[in-house]
């Protein structure tokens, strides 16, 4: 097991080089936080990006801010900080709930598109990424995208790279669009709802003039829906007194300020209550409306705890790790009507991504022989 | 004329016509296929109208369905395809070859679906943008990318373009409202990429598909996000003495934590031209004019008006009022809107699209107009101030000759400027051809062949839009690999 740790670009793109000439495949690392048990690293060489760090660009009156890959998301979101401004994309820390250890980079967050709660109202970590540097399988440094928000020159290959998982490339300097972050934040949270109606007060309340920046439900004994407003202190006393009135048929909502606030929607995107549980956890993507019949499809074969963000489009599921986790289950009942990711599992051979239309499959195989030709980067990443 | 050279006609696919309309016609039906000269004269350009060629044939097919027949049809003969929305693109992305298809999907223009407890609605690609937003309006929805052109201007060719709008700085871009696409690939396929729910499941094959500029695929339906509308929206017009101070006025504001959703900037001859067509009001004695717009309940409305103003007031404004009433902010926004028409009742005139870091904008604004004096052209500048996307509107002579040779010369300059300065060539309007030759100045040949080892994955023949984006000698030798006759270059 070697691993190298270069400092420079242009060493990622020798120590590529290198590999492409000799046909030996590499993990990509970054902080090392965001591995999924499933896809084990089938390579015996490590490419950290950890030695690539540090923040190359902040302009906060453009809103934007670039970073080399292996900086880690802390000193990124202190900077902004200092400036009043944030990550829109929130990123989650998934350390409690993968297990892992380590400092999560940019570079990581990046090539997992790791976006949480406010990812309904701002958008996902690809919506924010506007630029990137990258070594392909070959070796060969590229760009694309820039420092600028608004750019359609050429083909946009930071979407692309994003969520890639180091597949494509190996990323070496992401520039990001950022926001003011809100001065206050308050919750609205409705009791004792059960999964479908918790998901039509969410979708009431995302379908309000309001700007809802979190819709979550967590259910179980004492079921509570939370709804986040985030802006000027006048504007979310305003806009909770509204939240309030147009979810009272949905039972009597309460108000939480802004410290408890900040602590519910960090349990919400770290997704607190599975970490540290046994069991099999699972990331579904679906239409909301459709999350409690899928949930509903699942439990009536196998026992399973779900929690719901993004407004129910997004499911966090726990289920035991016996047989395949619930693959088949899960995957069968979705039937191409969203996605369902297997973040952790012991050691199972369930493949964690899910399975794509043979067309899809097609085109995504001949990007990767595009970007790295003899698939030495991240093997059996994605 | 013409100085954006285009690939001559394979003349062995002029000499097939009459089989080739036979197949098209077989394709889509007779009735939606054009291919009478007269007729086909209609499409021989888009909105960059210096440049013109009627295609071969045109057809409007009716269904997805249809699409992959006559792409299939059109793979059979070898003839290269140009997609086309409503034909508003300003960079000639909807320009044909003499042998060349285009199929257009104007035909294609009903909703499929709508859901506002998911928020989405799915839509086949040749609705236009306004006519989205108007489909969902009675129940307080819309579609956030407002492109000027969203009258006419189609959703596949937002989504070919990665549209913008003067409400991206709040609402994002296309590419951030798209949720899903069926494209028809040029051997027939059609996929089903997306949907109605957040995050790919793989790659983010619907994120480089945005922007591709119909080098992919045809899009015939598209799942768009729809959003709630605001309870309110008001603007504020500031007039600056100068273009420095105005651009720090918005510097302050967004460094403030206030996010308008639309901050429009007005140079001194854009507000004279815009204000004698529209009659907005506009001061027009000032340097520089803000329209700053921020949405919320009234009360919302008014808070963050008041942090603005209190901002600007620190720059001594020449000028600043609120609008007062709905009528107001409509007019105000219409002489925003009537810019292009404005100018173009004053001279012929290009459009320019660059982006530039928004710290640059002081000194791009007196290099450009240093560089007019130099050419002896007239430039206004009316653009979004809050994520630096220039829209210089070079005025020239289309009847003097030499005159639009030297417009594209100084439109060339400052786009080369916008690059120098750490922006773009093109922050929503596209490469196409008008900005395809400048490539070379905002990439390396390296960023430029993998883009197309992209398109290769997706239309290894290139026969699709095959002369844009790539400068000529770069994307040459792929463009040859389906020239079986002599097409002369």
């Amino acid at each position: 097991m070697t691993m190298y740790t270069p400092g420079s670009e242009a060493a990622i793109s020798e120590i590529v080089t290198e590999g492409a000439r000799t046909n030996r495949k590499m993990t990509i690392r970054g902080g090392g936080t965001r591995t999924l048990s499933s896809s084990a690293p089938a390579a015996r060489e490590t490419l950290s990006i950890e030695g690539l760090s540090g923040i190359t660009l902040y302009e906060p009156a453009a809103l934007t801010i670039g970073a080399k890959a292996g900086t880690p998301l802390a000193q990124i979101e202190a900077a902004l900080a200092g400036e009043g401004q944030h990550l829109p994309f929130e990123p989650a820390d998934w350390r409690p709930l993968l297990g892992t250890s380590g400092e999560p980079t940019i570079g990581g967050a990046f090539a997992c598109g790791v976006s949480g709660p406010r990812r309904i109202q701002a958008g996902a970590l690809r919506d924010s990424a506007i630029g990137v540097r990258f070594v392909e399988g070959t070796g060969t440094i590229v760009k694309n995208g820039g420092r600028v928000m608004k750019n359609v020159t050429g083909y946009d290959l930071v979407k692309l790279m994003c969520g890639s998982r180091g597949t494509l490339g190996v990323v070496t300097e992401i520039v990001f669009k950022v926001l003011p972050r809100p001065e206050t934040a308050a919750t609205v949270i409705l009791h004792g709802l059960h999964d479908e109606r918790a998901i039509e007060a969410m979708s009431a309340a995302l379908g309000s003039p309001f700007d809802v920046t979190g819709a979550a439900h967590f259910p179980g004994d004492d079921p509570r829906t939370f709804l986040r407003l985030e802006g000027f202190e006048p504007s979310v006393a305003y806009r909770s007194g509204e939240l309030v009135r147009l979810l009272s048929m949905f039972g009597q909502a309460q108000v939480a300020g802004r410290e408890a606030s900040l602590d519910l929607w960090r349990t919400v995107r770290d997704v607190h209550p599975f970490a540290g549980r046994a069991g099999a956890v699972w990331k579904i993507s679906v239409r909301p409306s459709f999350a409690p019949a899928l949930v509903l499809a699942v439990k009536a074969s196998r026992e399973a705890q779900a929690l719901y963000d993004w407004g129910g489009g997004l499911i966090w599921l726990l289920t035991p790790e016996d047989g395949d986790a619930g693959a088949a289950l899960i995957r069968g009942a979705l039937s191409s009507r969203g996605h369902a990711t297997l973040m952790r599992a012991g050691n199972l051979s369930v493949p964690a991504f899910e399975p794509q239309a043979p067309a899809i499959e097609a085109l995504s195989k001949n990007l990767r022989r595009q970007f790295d030709p003899q698939a030495i980067l991240n093997p059996g990443a994605i | 004329m013409s100085r954006i050279e285009m690939p001559s006609a394979d003349r062995a696919v002029l000499a097939r016509k009459p089989e080739i309309v036979a197949a098209l016609c077989e394709a889509a039906g007779a009735e939606n296929v054009i291919y009478d000269p007269a007729e086909t004269l209609a499409y021989e350009c888009d909105a960059l109208t210096a440049y013109r060629c009627a295609p071969l044939a045109v057809v409007l097919p009716r269904s997805t369905k249809a699409v992959a027949d006559v792409m299939k049809a059109c793979s059979r003969f070898g003839v290269p395809v140009v997609p086309r929305g409503s034909g508003t693109s300003l960079a000639g992305g909807a320009l044909p070859t003499a042998d060349s298809v285009v199929i257009g999907v104007s035909r294609l223009n009903r909703v499929l679906e709508t859901s506002f407890a998911d928020r989405y609605i799915r839509v086949e690609a040749g609705m236009t943008n306004l006519s989205v937003s108007a489909a969902v309006e009675a129940e307080g929805f819309f579609y956030a990318p407002d492109p000027s052109s969203q009258l006419a201007c189609a959703i596949a060719g937002n989504v070919a373009m990665n549209s913008g709008g003067a409400h991206c700085l709040k609402y994002g871009v296309t590419t951030n409202n798209l949720l899903g696409v069926t494209l028809v690939t040029m051997d027939g396929e059609i996929l089903e990429i997306g949907g109605p729910w957040c995050d790919p499941a793989g790659y983010d094959l619907l994120g480089v598909i945005c922007g591709s500029e119909g080098q992919f695929g045809i899009v015939t339906e598209a799942v768009l996000r729809i959003l709630r509308k605001p309870e309110g929206a008001r603007p504020i017009l500031m007039g600056f003495d100068s273009s420095e101070v105005a651009g720090a006025c918005v510097a302050d504001i967004i460094k403030s934590g206030v996010l308008p959703v639309a901050m429009e900037f007005m140079d001194g001859p854009a507000i004279i031209a815009c204000e004698n067509f529209a009659k907005a009001g506009y001061p027009t004695d000032v340097e520089a004019l803000l329209i700053v717009e921020v949405e919320g309940s009234l009360q919302e409305i008014d808070d963050q008006l008041a942090r603005i103003k209190a901002i600007a007031a620190r720059h001594s404004p020449k000028v600043m009022r609120e609008s007062e009433s709905a009528i107001q902010s409509d007019l105000i926004w219409k002489g925003r809107k009537a810019a292009f028409g404005a100018m173009g009742q004053m001279a012929d005139y290009m459009c320019m699209d660059g982006t530039i870091p928004t710290s640059q904008l002081p000194f791009v604004l007196r290099r450009m107009s240093e560089m007019a004096g130099e050419y002896g052209l007239r430039v206004a500048n009316v653009f979004h101030a809050g994520d630096g996307n220039l829209h210089p509107l070079i005025l020239f002579d289309a009847n003097k000759p030499g005159d639009q040779e030297k417009c594209e010369d100084f439109g060339s300059d400052i786009l080369k400027l916008c690059v120098e300065v750490g922006g773009c060539l093109t922050g929503e309007h596209g490469v196409g051809i008008e900005k395809r030759d400048l490539m070379h100045h905002q990439f390396t040949r390296d960023d430029m062949e993998l883009q197309m080892r992209v398109k290769d994955v997706f239309d290894p023949a290139w026969l699709l839009n095959p002369a844009k984006v790539f400068p000529m000698d770069v994307s040459h030798s792929r463009r040859m690999r389906n020239a079986p006759s002599e097409a002369a270059e």
